[in-house]
């Protein structure tokens, strides 16, 4: 099926295959990214500096990226995915010896032409592995305990190195999204169920032996925990940007102050406000309309992301695509719900919207996969 | 295909399940999202937008221009000058061990004030400016301009303070302002906000001090916008503050200056009032410090000096200092007993030198004795006994009240710190502060003016001026606020008979133009300015009999804290009483050579308004005199700063 040709019974080659891209998504994805634009434009006080046009560039570079990603058959992908991830891995050792620091985490790596985060290129090169690996284990084996503990070493190697940086926000992505492609290729539920009854058991015994005599630990980190957990009890410290990104959301009323005109932002109050606090912007000068809309736009990625995966007959393409929605999701649910005071402050920037190279092309790259994926699909 | 079609199939259903689950937990999960939307920007929407509003909008002080202090003429006493300081912000510098590196390459400064200015920059908010130094001349701000690409982040700052274009001169009247202290706000049950701006001065000492409610003003405010870390981003709205009241004051400033001047190193004060409504004309101590050092903190190399000179240059004498008035009281002891009708004016008393008083032998300066004096000669020669013979007749509760109706033991409250109430003693007084019971060689001292009585040269002003007038004359410091005239100190009559009160000015006129008056030396001969007076000497020391046996040591031969108080109170003119003046000398030795030509002096520059003519003075004293108002002429204050001097 192609939108322009209804009549394709063998997979496009060529040049054609640029037709046969799901253009949906792509118009998609730009909507998105428009609005980052919109959104960088502001806050930069409506200026294309510093923010909004090398943003721009990227988003070009990153189209350029996505459709000669599509172009590779997509079992070529396949076949490099092993390679793709142990490169990731390397890099992320890398990173830990001769990283940048900045704001003390060491997460960037200086290729000479771009900074990258091999932490972004984990969160694809993961979710590429595991498809891979559920795409050659024979579906009787997957729930067997061997079979469950080797995909759980291929997502705890990369956690470590990530929560090393340390980046607490992307280790727990990759953990959700490692799990996640698990739950996908159909490990049982009973090992699910466990690790969730062994979490909450294990949070329920350390919260259970606070202040008791075999206290499970000490006073200090309880302490953390709970500013980690409620920032509202140290307003002026770690509950400082929550308050301020609600007090944004919550001015923005309906239909917000107008473009620009959001003085929370405008005037510093909120922090990283070009990066991991875009959100609050946007809903603070459009308002419930502004932010509700960017939703429906993620949501409707991820809709035809799972659409796609399902009508692909391909076991690696559908869990490929399926893990690279996940991801995405992950992504936006955790920024926005920080930013909504839902879950605590981790550091995850809102996809294609906040500015940032390296997630920007390291997204574009994964949604290439996604649509080689779909120009590839068995017919 | 490695797998046959009915397990792929299976596989694929499975995964399509697992597939519809994930995607369905996510959608619901963006539900969750937007029902928190919902919450945040639809319910809660105004609540939030308050709270945006309070976070954006700051209320700042606007700090009031203090009012300024002018003196009877419109000569500026207190003024407010733009002064330049030099500051920095941190966030501008960057590197600001450098910038600083270089700051003190272009202008000069202190080790000290480097390293505070350091300690404070590395210590406050990055965006705000930190004084590096104050007080920096207009030559060295443009040093700093011309420099300014390698000083980022700093700037030349003008801002109000005060100065005090008389420097010394007005130290002990119009006193002086300083950084708002810890010690000033606890002062005040309802501190003023205005008070809390950072660098804000506040009245110490004097008038400053006294009449700070009226200076102060109250501060202006503006509505700004801020940002999170508080810069100001624009202005809002403003209501301008309202400045404080300029105050006129009753003292002449030239008249000042000449005092300050004549009295020169001398531990002593003056004070000169009008007579007939009790202006101030002029109010000095000496000797005097600039009150311009202390505005931005004096250093203790200036400030240890003043600490520590035994002439106490910090306290104000006319008002703060209480001396024996010595023989200076004479005229009221004596009209106690006129009053009273105890005795004529022209009754005699004989002196044979001493007068034995309940076995203790009290003497009269003048071992010989007086001989029969009435009371023009007992003033004019300023016999003792006469007047110990009066206070033992009249009793002291009734001098003491004589005293408090001129205007001793009574607090004048001038706005000066600390005036002194000084002392008229009664029995009363002394059973409750001493414990003890009156014995009548306390009336016999205090007859004279020596033993418990107190008082401070302002209440010997007050007294003369009394004298002159027969008025209860108050004095004034004072003149307007704003312009509005404050009200005169001419004072209802003190009902005294007035042919005593002649008397005992015709005394007083032979005590300066008799040729055996103590004063006959410091007379004035213009016919229209003859000067009344009366000369003190008070002890500060007792003489014991074995001293007067071998004879009383000398003045000039003992330590100067141990030398007698040399006062001298008058008026003049005689005929049409003008002004009255007292005079102090700490230490001075007699008041007929230490305290008299003073009193002169200055009762001629201020019925000459200006320098007198020279044939004022008796013929022999002409060339001295001529020589010293040549030397008078040139002295300056000490650290007068050129302002703007006429209003």
């Amino acid at each position: 099926m192609s939108y322009l040709e209804y009549t394709v019974k063998s997979v496009p080659t060529g040049f054609r295959k640029i037709l046969h891209l799901n253009w949906p998504l792509a118009v998609l994805l730009a909507s998105v990214c428009g609005v980052g634009f919109l959104m960088l434009y502001s806050v930069a006080g409506g200026s294309y500096t510093p923010w909004a046009e090398p943003q721009m560039k990227r988003f070009a570079a990153g189209l350029v990226l996505m459709v000669g990603v599509a172009m590779v058959p997509i079992w070529l992908w396949r076949n490099l995915s092993g390679v793709a991830y142990g490169t990731a891995l390397v890099l992320l050792v890398a990173v830990a010896f001769v990283g940048d620091e900045r704001k003390g985490s060491q997460r960037w790596l200086d290729l000479g032409f771009i900074d990258l985060q091999p932490s972004e290129l984990m969160k694809i090169t993961l979710v590429m592995f595991l498809a891979a690996y559920y795409d050659w284990l024979p579906a009787r084996r997957v729930s067997r305990p061997f079979w469950v503990l080797l995909p759980l070493g291929i997502i705890f190697l990369p956690t470590a190195l990530v929560l090393e940086q340390p980046d607490l926000g992307t280790s727990i992505l990759l953990l959700a999204a490692g799990g996640g492609m698990m739950f996908l290729a159909g490990v049982h539920w009973a090992y699910f169920a466990a690790v969730i009854a062994s979490a909450v058991g294990l949070v329920t015994a350390v919260f259970q032996s606070r202040g008791t005599p075999w206290q499970l630990l000490n006073n200090y980190q309880y302490r953390r925990i709970d500013t980690f957990l409620d920032p509202a009890a140290d307003p002026l410290g770690a509950g400082y940007h929550i308050t301020q990104s609600k007090i944004a959301l919550g001015s923005g009323g309906w239909t917000g102050r107008g473009f620009m005109q959001g003085t929370q932002s405008r005037l510093n109050f909120l922090p990283e406000k070009h990066t991991d606090f875009i959100f609050t912007t946007l809903a603070e000068e459009f308002g419930f309309v502004g932010a509700i809309s960017l939703l429906s736009l993620y949501a409707l990625i991820i809709v035809f992301c799972v659409v796609t995966a399902i009508m692909n007959k391909d076991r690696f393409s559908s869990l490929l695509t399926l893990g690279i929605a996940l991801n995405f999701f992950l992504f936006f649910a955790v920024n926005m719900s920080m930013v909504m005071g839902l879950a605590p402050v981790v550091g995850v920037p809102l996809p294609l919207v906040s500015y940032g190279g390296s997630a920007m092309l390291v997204l574009m790259l994964a949604f290439g996969l996604v649509q080689s994926a779909h120009v590839h699909r068995p017919r | 295909m490695r797998r046959n079609r009915a397990e792929n199939d299976a596989n694929h259903a499975k995964l399509t399940r697992r597939a519809a689950l994930l995607g369905g937990a996510q959608l619901l999960f963006m539900g969750g999202l937007a029902a928190r939307m919902r919450y945040l920007q639809v319910d809660q929407a105004d609540q939030f937008r308050l709270l945006a509003e309070e976070n954006r909008i700051n209320i700042r002080l606007i700090p009031p221009a203090r009012g300024e202090i002018f003196d009877r003429n419109g000569t500026r006493l207190a003024e407010n000058v733009p002064s330049y300081r030099i500051v920095m912000v941190r966030e501008d510098a960057g590197d600001v061990d450098a910038v600083m590196a270089r700051l003190s390459q272009v202008i000069d400064i202190e080790l000290e004030t480097y390293e505070r200015a350091l300690e404070e920059l590395k210590r406050s908010a990055p965006f705000l400016p930190v004084t590096i130094v104050e007080g920096v001349s207009w030559d060295e701000v443009s040093k700093v301009s011309v420099n300014a690409p390698a000083l980022p982040g700093v700037t030349p700052e003008v801002g109000l303070t005060r100065v005090y274009p008389r420097g010394s001169d007005f130290a002990h009247v119009v006193g002086r302002v300083g950084r708002v202290s810890q010690k000033d706000l606890d002062a005040l049950e309802n501190p003023d906000q205005v008070l809390r701006i950072p660098r804000f001065q506040i009245g110490k000492i004097n008038v400053e001090a006294r009449a700070e409610d009226m200076l102060r003003g109250s501060a202006g405010t503006k509505q700004v916008e801020v940002n999170a870390t508080g810069r100001e981003m624009r202005e809002l709205a403003r209501r301008e503050g309202q400045s404080g009241a300029d105050l006129q004051l009753t003292v002449d400033a030239k008249l000042q200056g000449y005092v300050q001047a004549r009295l020169g190193g001398e531990s002593a004060a003056v004070v000169v009032m009008d007579c007939e409504n009790g202006d101030l004309a002029a109010i000095s101590s000496a000797p005097s410090y600039d009150p311009n050092l202390f505005i931005g903190g004096i250093s203790s190399k200036d400030y240890d000096p003043l600490l520590n000179s035994i002439y106490r240059p910090l306290v104000n004498k006319t008002v703060q200092g209480a001396y024996p008035p010595g023989s200076t009281f004479k005229m009221l002891t004596a009209m106690a007993a006129l009053e009273d009708g105890l005795i004529g004016p022209d009754e005699t008393v004989y002196c044979p030198g001493h007068l034995e008083v309940a076995g203790r032998r009290f003497h009269c300066w003048k071992r010989a004795g007086h001989g029969w004096v009435d009371l023009e000669n007992s003033l004019k020669q300023s016999c003792d006994v006469y007047y110990y013979d009066l206070a033992l007749k009249v009793g002291i509760e009734k001098i003491s009240a004589m005293a408090n109706r001129f205007g001793l033991g009574i607090r004048h409250d001038l706005a000066l710190s600390s005036v002194n109430t000084g002392l008229t003693p009664t029995k009363a007084w002394k059973k409750s502060a001493r414990g003890a019971d009156w014995v009548i060689g306390d009336t016999v001292n205090a007859s004279i003016g020596q033993g418990f009585m107190l008082a401070s040269p302002l209440q010997l002003a007050v007294m003369s001026a009394r004298l002159a007038t027969g008025r209860e004359v108050t004095p004034r410091l004072i003149k307007s606020v704003d312009g509005v005239e404050q009200p005169l100190g001419i004072g209802a009559d003190l009902n005294m008979n007035e042919n005593n009160l002649r008397k005992m000015r015709r005394a007083m006129y032979e005590v300066v133009n008799d040729r055996r008056g103590t004063a006959y030396r410091s007379r004035i001969i213009a016919d229209e300015w003859r000067m009344a007076g009366k000369t003190g000497t008070s002890q500060v020391r007792n003489i014991t009999a074995a001293e007067r046996a071998r004879g009383v040591t000398r003045n000039a031969d003992l330590p100067w804290e141990r030398r007698d108080h040399a006062l001298f109170v008058a008026f003049a003119p005689y005929d049409k009483p003008r002004y009255a003046v007292s005079v102090l000398v700490e230490h001075g030795g007699g008041g007929s050579t230490a305290a008299a030509p003073i009193a002169r002096d200055v009762l001629l520059q201020a019925l000459a308004g200006g320098e007198p003519p020279l044939d004022a003075y008796p013929t022999g004293d002409r060339a001295r005199i001529k020589s010293q108002q040549e030397r008078l002429r040139d002295v300056q204050p000490q650290a007068a700063i050129k302002g703007n001097d006429q209003a």
